[in-house]
């Protein structure tokens, strides 16, 4: 078993066997969430504190449920409301918080790099719950467990990703993990929702979603953000739908047996046809949410061994 | 008093060549150009009137003459001051500085003008002049008083990275100006294009997730602005340029005898954008950091004379606002210090001779503000740099002399030194040699 990482905040930093470390443990958590008796003591004794800068209901409460799943004092701070309305600098916010000792920091910023930044200032393990467009990494891990699981294998895999990738971490963390897992990753929508450079990331790209989802395994639907669909980006939420909407019949081109997914929440109607989102033999949405859970658990597990570990060492003081 | 400097390498930009040799100076310029055969024991040298300073055999150039260099006076002290800038160039060899108009409150009337100009002289050894903005407090609506302020010593006319955005306005700027034979400077960057970039699009800001701005509006506002400069006849000095892009519309506009220069900042020419790595901020610039062939781009450029100078872009920032996430910090980096030994790096890559660099880095930006300076003649002021090209050291930010320490060359591996700088003859830096 091999987990090496001090701190979750990219799957840029992830080895291939670390990846594979993390969804091995976190199928175990899966069948202990299965039981009435949910209760496991890997983190007992320990802080864990969630810094929310920017508004999350399904990640936080993922979080909180995971850490207090394994017995740890979890501790929620919505930082919107707080200090940094006062002016304090993230740093500070930072330096304030690890006084108070915490040992696993769960944090969500609105821009690129600041988990990062945050992560050099403090000595407990952080966790990137997504920053800016960059990353979310334990959306990629939650999201490989249930191809994992659905498919039975994690690599040779067709997997399409389709939306607003511009705007997207959880589009970086898959193309960057379905990449070190070794499966051909295509990317689905109009060219002004796609990043610059993208094609050099090893991806298909692809403005014509028939085409793109011929013969793929995975379908994977992003969720686009309500002030992307005033003409600034596409012209209308309609014209979108028709185009890049999944529905049933542009379904039809993938496998027989491909499984759609989604990160939640979803716009029904805009990205994805309701009723197809609500298809037990295809939709694994809810199972995402379900592994979720699980591979958050794993994470924090692993961190925590490490945390314990290089303490023993002395290599935290 | 007569000074000579003798056994030095002389580099001479105006004639593009170097050779062993010594310089006579006195009243503070310089007055015999001498041949290595000088005898430094004959009668005249020892007298007492002439002090001697043996080179060893290093590198003799004109001072530096670095435009766009900003002073945090008025408005942000703590960053910069003149006394501070002024102890950083004569350590970085630069003999004269242009500075920014883009300071607090803006440098657009002939009273701030004036108060900048008495800053200067008291506070730094080193020859200072100064931009001012071309438009009311950099706002790109009305146009300073361009008249007086060149009567006050405004050398040339800017609003630095901002963009006046309004065709008709910068037109008419350009016109005024061009009436009184004023130097019209501008970064040229679409700035629509450009809001909230931290990065230049592509794969790694992409990797990064952060926001970014095509190569692609650089070359937009230049063919804009040399457009209207056709139009106008004015004189336009197009600075801060960083990409392959652009260069083609600049060589047509030389080409077509536009009285047109153009410049590129130190950072552009010795790093790019893959430096900024883990989101360091101290490598965020504006314009940003460019990819590996635009650098390579705008290095030929520069030897190909394309590019006529070189700056610094001294941009200090304190502590605060760069330990910021990526997109919230402060761009810019100090450079005073550093430009000469990081030019440097081009001529160890074998990219530029030493007489084309010191043409980019005094020659050219003398002679297009109109300055004596940045030669090696008689007559000519002996503002000079003594440097030695091989001395290998490890930057340490810390021991910079300007206030702020944000240089993205912090613990890199330099190779080359000032050894001393003169001013009006005078020596400001460094031990005697």
């Amino acid at each position: 078993m091999t987990f090496e990482a001090k701190h979750l905040l990219g799957i840029e930093y992830l080895k291939p066997e670390e990846i594979r470390t993390v969804l091995e443990l976190a199928d175990q958590y899966v069948d202990l969430n299965r039981r009435t008796q949910k209760h496991s003591e890997a983190l007992i004794g320990l802080t864990q504190i969630n810094m929310f800068f920017e508004n999350s209901t399904r990640t936080q409460a993922s979080f909180e449920l995971a850490g207090k799943r394994l017995g740890a004092d979890v501790m929620n701070m919505s930082m919107q409301a707080s200090s940094i309305k006062k002016g304090e600098s993230l740093i500070d916010t930072a330096l304030t918080l690890n006084a108070m000792h915490p040992d696993i920091l769960v944090v969500r910023h609105p821009q690129s790099g600041a988990v990062n930044l945050l992560a050099e200032k403090v000595n407990c393990a952080v966790l990137n719950a997504g920053d800016g467009r960059h990353e979310h990494p334990t959306q990629a891990l939650l999201d490989a467990l249930t191809i994992q699981r659905a498919k039975g294998r994690l690599h040779r895999l067709s997997v399409a990703i389709c939306g607003d990738i511009a705007h997207s971490r959880v589009a970086r963390s898959n193309i960057l993990l379905l990449g070190k897992m070794e499966n051909r990753v295509r990317l689905i929508g109009p060219p002004t929702l796609m990043p610059a450079g993208i094609a050099d990331f090893g991806v298909e790209v692809f403005d014509d979603m028939r085409a793109g989802l011929e013969g793929v395994d995975v379908v994977m639907m992003l969720r686009l953000q309500r002030e992307r669909m005033d003409g600034g980006f596409i012209p209308s939420e309609r014209e979108y739908y028709h185009r890049f909407g999944l529905d049933a019949e542009k379904l039809a081109r993938a496998k027989a047996d491909a499984i759609v997914m989604h990160p939640g929440p979803m716009n029904r109607g805009v990205e994805i046809d309701g009723t197809l989102a609500d298809d037990i033999n295809r939709s694994v949405i809810q199972e995402q949410v379900e592994m979720g859970v699980a591979v958050r658990m794993a994470a924090m597990d692993l961190l925590a061994r490490n945390l314990r570990t290089s303490k023993q060492e002395g290599i935290y003081v | 008093m007569n000074l000579i400097l003798h056994n030095a390498r002389l580099i001479d930009p105006e004639a593009g060549t170097e050779a062993l040799g010594g310089l006579r100076i006195s009243d503070g310029k310089i007055a015999e150009i001498l041949d290595q055969t000088i005898d430094v024991n004959s009668q005249a040298c020892r007298t007492k009137q002439i002090h001697l300073i043996d080179c060893n055999g290093k590198h003799l150039a004109p001072g530096i003459v670095d435009v766009g260099v900003k002073v945090c006076e008025p408005g942000e002290r703590h960053k910069e001051s003149y006394r501070t800038a002024g102890l950083a160039a004569a350590a970085g060899g630069v003999t004269t500085m242009v500075t920014r108009p883009d300071t607090i409150p803006a440098i657009d009337s002939p009273e701030i003008l004036e108060f900048v100009t008495r800053r200067a002289a008291q506070d730094a050894p080193i020859n200072i002049r100064h931009m001012a903005a071309l438009t009311r407090g950099r706002n790109g609506r009305e146009m300073v008083e361009i008249g007086f302020l060149r009567d006050a010593g405004a050398v040339a006319f800017t609003d630095c990275d901002r963009v006046v955005q309004d065709t008709k306005v910068f037109t008419r700027c350009l016109t005024y100006a061009h009436s009184l034979g004023a130097l019209v400077i501008a970064h040229p960057q679409e700035p629509l294009l450009s809001e909230g970039a931290a990065a230049t699009s592509g794969k790694f800001a992409s990797l990064r997730g952060l926001p970014a701005v095509s190569p692609m509006a650089e070359k937009l506002e230049l063919e804009r602005d040399l457009s209207l400069v056709e139009m106008t006849g004015a004189c336009y000095h197009a600075d801060a340029l960083s990409t392959a892009a652009a260069l083609p519309a600049l060589e047509r506009a030389k080409q077509n005898g536009l009285d047109v220069t153009a410049g590129v900042n130190i950072h552009h020419l010795t790093l790019n954008e893959l430096d900024v790595g883990d989101y360091r901020t101290f490598f965020k610039l504006k314009p940003p950091l460019r990819s590996e062939d635009d650098r390579l781009a705008m290095v030929e450029a520069v030897a190909s004379g394309l590019i006529d100078m070189i700056g610094s872009f001294h941009t200090p920032q304190d502590e605060e606002s760069k330990r910021l996430p990526f997109e919230e910090a402060a761009s810019g980096a100090v450079g005073l210090e550093t430009l000469l030994p990081a030019a440097l790096r081009l001529y160890h890559a074998g990219a530029i001779d030493l007489p084309t660099l010191f043409r980019a880095l005094a020659y050219n930006p003398a002679r297009r503000l109109g300055l004596d300076s940045g030669r090696l003649c008689v007559g000519a002021p002996a503002d000079l740099v003594l440097f030695d090209t091989n001395v290998p050291f490890v930057l340490n930010r810390f021991q910079l002399h300007s206030k702020s320490k944000n240089t993205p060359f912090d613990g890199q591996r330099m190779q080359g030194k000032v050894l001393a700088t003169f001013v009006g003859g005078k020596q400001i830096f460094g031990g005697e040699s």
